[in-house]
Parts: C-alpha cells; structure tokens; sequence
C-alpha cells in the first residue's frame, strides 16, 4: 500500500523533468526579456512534428533526431526574435502578449494544414517500454531519461548563465538595457540569441514529449500552462527553482490521479493555487543582489 | 586646425512632444578636457546620452571623428571609442564587480586599460572583485562604473555627475585619479555640480540653461560672474 504511493510519487517527480523542460525555454525568455510568450506551448507542438518528421524521412532514432531539431528550432527561434518578437518589446506588456498569443494560432492552423488533427506518436522503439526494477519499484527508462536530461539541460543553463560571456550579456541585459547597450552588447542580437537557446530547449522536450505521448496540433495550449505553473510554482528567474516547480506538479498530478484518475490535471492545478497563495512569488524567487 | 574628435553642431533632442536641447554647438579636440555644466533639468544628461547614442538625432548633428555618427545605436558608438559614466553608477545588479568591469571591455578596443590596470587605479576593487557591485559603497560604485568605462579603452570618455551624492573623502579619491586617466591623451566631458572643481579640472567649460548653452569658454578666463549669469539665466 505504502509502496503505491512511493511509486506514485517517484514517477510523478520524473513527470516533473519533462514539466521542467517545458518551463526552462519560458523562464529563460522571461529572465532576459521580460517577454512572456504564449506561443511557447505550440512551438513544443511543432519540435515534436519536426521530429516526427525528421524521423519518418530520414529512419533513424527520435533521439539521434535532435541532432537536427534542435539547431533547427534554435534557428527559427533567432529569426522570430529578430523579425517579429523584438518589434513587439518595450515598455507595454500588452504588444508582445498579443503578438506571442497570433503566433499561437498562426503555429496551430499550420500544423492542422500540414499534419492534420490526427494523434500522432513518435516510435523510439524499445525506449518506451524499456523499464528498470529499483528497490521494488518498476521505473520506465524513457521517464528516467527525460529526468536526467532536464538535470543536464538545466545545470547547462545555469552554467551558461553564470560561467560564460554570453551568460553575462543575458544577465547585463536583463539588468539595464540601456547601459548594456552602451558597453557595445546589441540588445536585439541578444534576444535573439536567448530566444535560440530557449528553443533549442523547446525541440528536446518536445521531442520527449512526442515519444511519452501521442500528440495533436491542439494540445500546446496545454504544455503552456504547464510549463507556466512550474516557472511561477519555483519562482521567477531561478532554473533551478523551475525544476522544483516541475516536480512539484509532476507530484501533485499522479498523486491526484491515485486518488481518482480524473483527479490528475486538477490536483495540478490545486497545488500551484495552493503555492501561489501562501507564496506569491513561488518558493525561490531570483534573491537579487 | 586639425580635425575636431567630436563635433555638435544644431543638436537637437526631444522626449516624445518635449523639446530637450536646442540647436546645440560644441567642439572637443583630440586630448581636451569640458566641465559641462548647468542646473538641475538643464539637459546634461540628455546631452551625454544623444552622444552616446541612447538618443537618436537628425543626421549630421553628431560628427566623431569626421563621421556622422547622429543615427547609430548606443553598441555601435561604444564600438568607436565613446564610452559614458552615467548618471548614478547604473551596475549590473546582477553581475558581480569583476564581471561588470569585464562586460566594459566587451568592445573588444585595444588600449592601455584591462583589469590589471583598473585594479592598480583602485585597489579596493581589486579586494571586492567577486562581491555583487551593488553591495559596495557609493564611492567604490562609483569606482566600478570609471573602471567600467575605461575597460572599453574609448577616446572619448563622458562622466555624467562624477562625484554627486558621494563623500569629500571619495570625491577628493577620484579626482585624485582623475589626472592618470585622461592623462593618457584621452578626451573628457564631465558634467560636475561643483564648479570650483569642473573649472580646476577642465580646459574649456560650457554652460547649459533650458537645452541651450548659456555660456562657453576657456577655463581659466571665465569669469564668476558670467556663470552665475549663465547657470541661473539673467537677473
Ligand atoms: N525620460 C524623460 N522623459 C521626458 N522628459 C525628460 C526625460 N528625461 C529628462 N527629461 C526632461 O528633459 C530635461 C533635461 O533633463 P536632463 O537632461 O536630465 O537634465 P540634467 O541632466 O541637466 O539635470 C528636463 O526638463 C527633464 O525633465
Ligand atoms: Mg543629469
């Protein structure tokens, strides 16, 4: 009995990586940008489609894939940046709500036209039922690689963030645009560059995601909320919080679906309420210098 | 006479319907030396950050070495040796003293300046290298934001409000290190409220009233007089 619930809870804390990893690209974005992109679900959408179709063309492994969608999706993040998003940046929200909220739709009907409304499902082969036995308990490989990668792809944010030139011209321009730009760093090609980094994370977790579960044009809707309770569950800015936050809604979901398996989405939901009341800027807010 | 290294002429600024500064005209040669001066809302700052290309402005108003540089981004002015102090310090909160100092050289200019040399300039920071800036005093951000400055190695450095709101102590420091920064044949601009010091400090002296200039000329020959006239407008 007790067992049962360990399971649920070690398996619901593996959910978390993928959360995490559909929190990371949105918390990197606002970090730098103060941007908040609700687009950000359907481009996890069109990595899995990109990967699905990268590995039906070319025959090999969804992994062996990101070699190509992520240098893709980082690509296409760079151009939306600098052709559309930066446009929309400056002292209203409400322009680059709106614009991220087109893209949105714009990215939905695309996907819809060329793919169809039909679930589609990415095939890693034994990857998705490979499992391992640890301490009584059953555990999937895929969760377990999807966990690990969100570690690696989060630790690698963090020490691009505090150990690399290119971290340090994010956090100035987060900082103080002006004055960033006065020390030669062009704050447009900078944005652009986080916007490629967050979707070069995007195609990773939309790739493990198209691999756990079958997929439709419609569900980006979804991942954004996610992905958005997880960034606010561990508090703005802070990846490693982000993490937390991912767990703690992967947690709170299979933990909901024990009880009653119509339970999980809210359960979800009822814990980031819960957090949000007692803690309004999530459980480890950016502590600033 | 040898091509100025700055050259204003009718410069104009405006934030949205306000007009700023009006149809300003200045020089600086190659090694000189200007106290900017004038009362609170004047435009000095305006006037630093048109030049530095936080503020854009009609074509042909901002010449640096014989270029027209009135419409370039504030990167691309860095990137040709204009570097400002601004207006209060401005740190990257975030950035720790060494890093802030590191993202001045971002330029990539060759120069006398590196982290060695600002740290021989002030010591202090050399001991408070890994502290986030902010953590420091007035005075060593002040410090922090030369040092910043200097690390692009620019021809031309502008201090807006170089010694406001710190103490005598910290004021007599950096002019004390004044004479070994600009000594090295680079030009200045700086904007100081205490006008025995911008005088002692400065070759040529320019007085700003309402976005207009009030009063220019050599240092050494302006009268009290006339500046009071100029800073506080007739009668
Ligand atoms: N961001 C701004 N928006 C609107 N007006 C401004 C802005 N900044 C400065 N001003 C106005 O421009 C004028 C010049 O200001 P400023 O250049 O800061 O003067 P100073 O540095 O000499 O004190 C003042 O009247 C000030 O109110
Ligand atoms: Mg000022």
């Amino acid at each position: 009995m007790t067992m049962e619930w360990v399971n649920a809870i070690v398996q619901g804390t593996l959910l978390g990586g993928l959360y995490a990893l559909f929190a990371a690209g949105l918390s990197l974005i606002f970090g730098v940008m103060r941007l908040v992109n609700i687009a950000h679900g359907d481009l996890i959408v069109m990595a899995a489609y990109l990967g699905l179709t990268v590995v039906s063309v070319l025959g090999i492994h969804p992994l062996l894939a990101l070699v190509l969608v992520v240098p893709l999706m980082a690509g296409f993040g760079y151009v939306l940046q600098r052709a559309v998003l930066n446009r929309t940046l400056g002292d209203d929200l409400l322009p680059p709500l709106l614009v991220t909220f087109g893209l949105s739709v714009i990215l939905q009907n695309g996907l819809l036209e060329v793919y169809s409304a039909d679930p589609q499902k990415i095939n890693a082969g034994v990857l998705e039922t490979a499992s391992v036995s640890v301490a009584g308990l059953s555990l999937g490989v895929l969760p377990l690689l999807t966990f690990a990668v969100a570690l690696a792809v989060i630790w690698g944010l963090q020490w691009v963030f505090y150990h690399t030139a290119l971290g340090r011209a994010f956090r100035a321009v987060s900082d103080n645009q002006d004055i960033a730009q006065l020390m030669g760093l062009n704050r447009r090609h900078i944005f652009g560059l986080a916007m490629a980094l967050a979707l070069g994370v995007t195609a990773i977790a939309g790739i493990l995601l198209g691999i756990r579960t079958s997929f439709d044009p419609s569900i980006g809707g979804g991942r954004l909320i996610f992905g958005f309770e997880a960034v606010i569950i561990g508090g703005l800015g802070n990846l490693w919080g982000t993490l937390a936050g991912g767990v703690i809604l992967g947690v709170a979901q299979t933990i909901g679906a024990k009880i009653d398996p119509g339970w999980q989405l809210l359960a979800g939901h009822i814990a980031f309420l819960v957090i949000l009341a007692i803690r309004p800027n999530g459980l480890f807010p950016r502590i600033s210098a | 006479m040898p091509e100025p290294l700055l050259q204003i002429a009718g410069l104009n600024a405006h934030y949205r319907d306000f007009q700023a500064l009006y149809g300003l005209d200045m020089t600086v040669a190659a090694g000189e030396v200007l106290a900017i001066i004038g009362a609170n809302g004047a435009g000095k700052t305006t006037f630093m950050r048109s030049i530095s290309g936080l503020i854009a402005n009609g074509s042909g108003q901002v010449k640096y070495q014989g270029r027209d540089i009135s419409g370039l981004r504030a990167d691309e002015v860095a990137a040709l040796g204009i570097a400002l102090v601004p207006e209060g310090r401005q740190l990257f909160r975030s950035l720790s003293v060494e890093e802030n100092l590191i993202i001045g050289g971002q330029t990539g200019r060759k120069g006398p300046w590196n982290l060695a040399a600002v740290f021989a300039l002030f010591p202090i920071l050399k001991e408070r290298r890994a502290v986030p800036a902010t953590s420091l005093s007035g005075g060593q951000q002040q410090m922090v934001a030369i040092g910043r400055a200097l690390m692009a190695n620019p021809d031309l450095i502008l201090f807006d409000e170089i010694s406001l709101g710190l103490a005598p102590i910290i004021i007599r420091d950096i002019y004390a290190a004044l004479p070994g920064i600009i000594g090295e044949g680079m030009s200045a601009m700086i904007v100081e409220q205490d006008i025995s010091k911008a005088l002692s400090v400065s070759d040529r002296l320019y007085c700003l009233q309402e976005g207009r200039i009030s009063l220019e000329g050599a240092s050494g020959a302006v009268s009290r007089a006339d500046i009071s006239r100029a800073y506080f407008g007739m009668e």
